[in-house]
């Protein structure tokens, strides 16, 4: 009983993890199977077929690659705009500021069903095909938004003390942007581009809405449930997983390599 | 020491700084109003006031950060005022420091030499770093840095560019007492080896007279005085200035006649000398003031001699601090006095309840006029 009540958070922790994981578990569980008939729902036999041959399906590479075009595409385009927007926002005072503060929110609110639907009317109406760039130009649209709100965070924590002091050390206002700006931003871009990119890939209603024929990543897999999802979506998945893994622990390590470095600094002042 | 420019011994410029009609009115207040005040060449200059009378203002106006709704800022006799704050010859020690957290010590001494499109900076930063003892923690980035190093930074990162005159925005706000003073002296005998004019900006009294030759105290957006510490402290000219730099006691009076080089003023039932050149009101209204220090306390009764100004009370408060026991007095006509009395000798001290009378010598008293306001409590600076 004493033994529960001290390792009670733990237990619960464990718990929660295996909850959050036991999906994708089975994920990289299956992309190893043969499975007997065309649903692969249950283990079979081992077998490492899928991951030989991971293109061996035929749209499965085709349709994650358009997915990755799409959403680099979509991911700078909106990244540039979306922080150009967020420097205006926190940097300026202009007519219809507050309004548009308003505004830049709404994408995020509003149920993708909605908007997908919406720019689908749209795009018919003024004649536009669909396909790649309407799909590029709805995930731009969305992603804006998240872009600007991570970067206007990042802007307003930032030390306006700073930049008095790069001006007061001979830094005319481009250089105050380059050197000290900028910089001083930077992480707060990429990781909101890193969302960005997240969210654009993975995208499956208002894409749906406006792709037409073509096939991204997310509507092939729809596609596929239908009929039997091959081996190989298992694999790419699994592969999309340990590849951000590996990104994550990369970062971390970095930092936990910055931190220790500092505490033995401090320690030896 | 009063030269308009000339050259110290490490090539700085040293110039005379001048701000001439200085006006910076917000959009409801004025925070600093029609200053004029010359800061010789190769001063240390300290702005003392409470929280909001301008000081901070004035010296961002000097940096070039905040521009003044009227008059001219002079530099060895060049108009500064409308340039900006990249193009002037001024540096500034921040508040808190604002170092650059993404460059590492190195790169933030040499900012700004490389802002100028100077190309070797090592010599310069290497010399600089000598100056404020860091040679060896060029490489740390300010996070890995305490705050005592931190500032010795700032002030490195400032003075390698030689500025006619180095600004020092509450420079030692963030650091501990004994850092404090560790840094007090530090400053001083940087401000020596390189000669250059300091202005320093401050709410702390100590500080600003412990550093500074000269002490201007602001109030309202004006200076209400302004002279070296010794002076100053000892000769308030207004109630704010004895109140707000160190500890002044005061009894309302009336002038009712003079002795030779002393009015006489009857306040609370007695008379006191206040020498006329020390009197800021010479008829009518005035606060006699003396200050903690300069005064004895003794049981009444006691034959203190003629010739003293003296008042009668009773303690209500003893503190044993060591060197010197600190007495609260409440007068006959119900003011609060402070009475510093050095422990030259062991026991026998006064207790709470003890009738006493406290004396001192006419030289020591001030007068000030009676319509100027005190300072409202102890006054703590924020952000």
């Amino acid at each position: 009983m004493r033994w529960l009540r001290r390792n009670i958070i733990g237990i619960i922790a464990v718990l929660v993890l295996v909850y959050l994981f036991v999906p994708i578990a089975v994920v990289a569980v299956l992309s190893f199977n043969q499975p007997e008939g065309k649903y692969n729902v249950t283990f079979n036999e081992f077998s490492v077929s899928a991951w030989q041959n991971i293109c061996g399906v035929p749209g499965v590479c085709e349709s994650f690659a358009l997915s990755i075009q799409i959403g680099l595409l979509a991911t700078v385009i909106a990244t540039i705009f979306g922080t150009m927007i967020a420097f205006a926002l926190v940097r300026y005072r202009f007519r219809g500021r507050d309004s548009t503060n308003l505004l830049i929110f709404l994408p995020m609110a509003t149920p993708e069903v909605v908007l997908g639907s919406s720019l689908l009317a749209l795009f018919l109406n003024i004649t536009f095909p669909l396909g790649f760039w309407a799909v590029t130009i709805a995930h731009i649209m969305f992603i804006v938004s998240f872009i600007v709100v991570a970067v206007k965070a990042r802007l307003q924590g930032m030390d306006p003390r700073l930049e008095e002091a790069s001006r007061d050390l001979y830094a005319s206002p481009r250089a105050t942007f380059r050197y000290v700006t900028f910089p001083l931003v930077l992480p707060g871009i990429l990781g909101a581009a890193l969302l960005g990119f997240a969210l654009s890939f993975d995208d499956f209603i208002i894409t749906f809405f406006n792709a037409g024929t073509m096939v991204t990543f997310p509507v092939y897999i729809w596609g596929a449930a239908q009929r039997g999802i091959p081996v190989q979506v298992y694999a790419l998945a699994t592969l999309v997983f340990f590849l951000s893994l590996v990104l994550v622990l990369v970062v971390q390590g970095v930092n936990a390599r910055r931190r220790r470095r500092l505490e033995a600094a401090v320690a030896s002042s | 020491m009063s030269m308009s420019s000339g050259s110290s011994n490490l090539g700085f410029e040293v110039k005379d700084l001048e701000l001439i009609n200085l006006t910076k009115r917000f959009a409801d207040f004025v925070a600093v109003d029609d200053l004029s005040l010359t800061i010789p060449a190769g001063s240390f200059f300290a702005l003392l006031g409470p929280s909001g009378c301008g000081k901070t203002t004035t010296l961002r106006m000097v940096a070039g950060l905040e521009d003044p709704t009227e008059g001219q800022i002079l530099l060895g006799g060049a108009d500064l005022t409308r340039l900006k704050a990249y193009q002037r010859p001024v540096n500034t020690v921040f508040q808190s420091y604002a170092l650059f957290p993404h460059l590492d010590v190195f790169e933030n001494v040499a900012f700004g030499l490389r802002r100028r499109g100077i190309k070797d900076v090592s010599a310069a930063v290497t010399a600089m770093l000598e100056l404020v003892e860091l040679g060896n923690l060029s490489r740390r980035k300010p996070a890995q840095l305490s705050g005592g190093q931190q500032q010795r930074v700032a002030v490195a990162r400032a003075l390698i560019n030689h500025p006619g005159v180095l600004l020092l925005d509450e420079p030692l706000g963030a650091l501990d007492l004994k850092l404090r003073r560790q840094m007090q002296i530090e400053l001083k005998r940087i401000q020596t080896e390189v000669g250059t004019s300091f202005v320093h900006v401050t709410h702390d009294q100590e500080e600003a007279m412990t550093m500074a030759d000269t002490v201007a105290v602001m109030n309202k957006g004006r200076i209400e005085q302004m002279g070296a510490p010794v002076e100053i402290y000892d000769l308030p000219r207004t109630r704010f200035v004895a109140t707000f730099l160190g500890q002044s006691n005061e009894v309302p009076g009336r002038v009712t006649g003079s002795s030779g080089r002393d009015i006489l003023v009857d306040a609370a039932g007695a008379r006191f000398a206040v020498p006329a050149a020390r009197s800021a009101v010479e008829t009518g209204d005035i606060l006699v003031g003396v200050r903690p220090e300069k005064l004895s306390i003794s049981t009444q009764g006691t034959d203190i001699g003629d010739g003293v100004n003296a008042v009668t009370g009773k303690v209500i408060d003893a503190s044993f601090t060591g060197v010197s026991t600190q007495y609260l007095v409440m007068t006959s006509w119900g003011g609060e006095w402070m009475v510093f009395e050095q422990n030259h000798t062991l026991g026998a001290t006064l207790r709470p309840g003890d009738e006493v009378i406290v004396h001192w010598r006419p030289e020591h008293t001030f007068g000030l006029a009676v319509d100027s306001p005190a300072v409202d409590g102890l006054v703590a600076e924020s952000a």
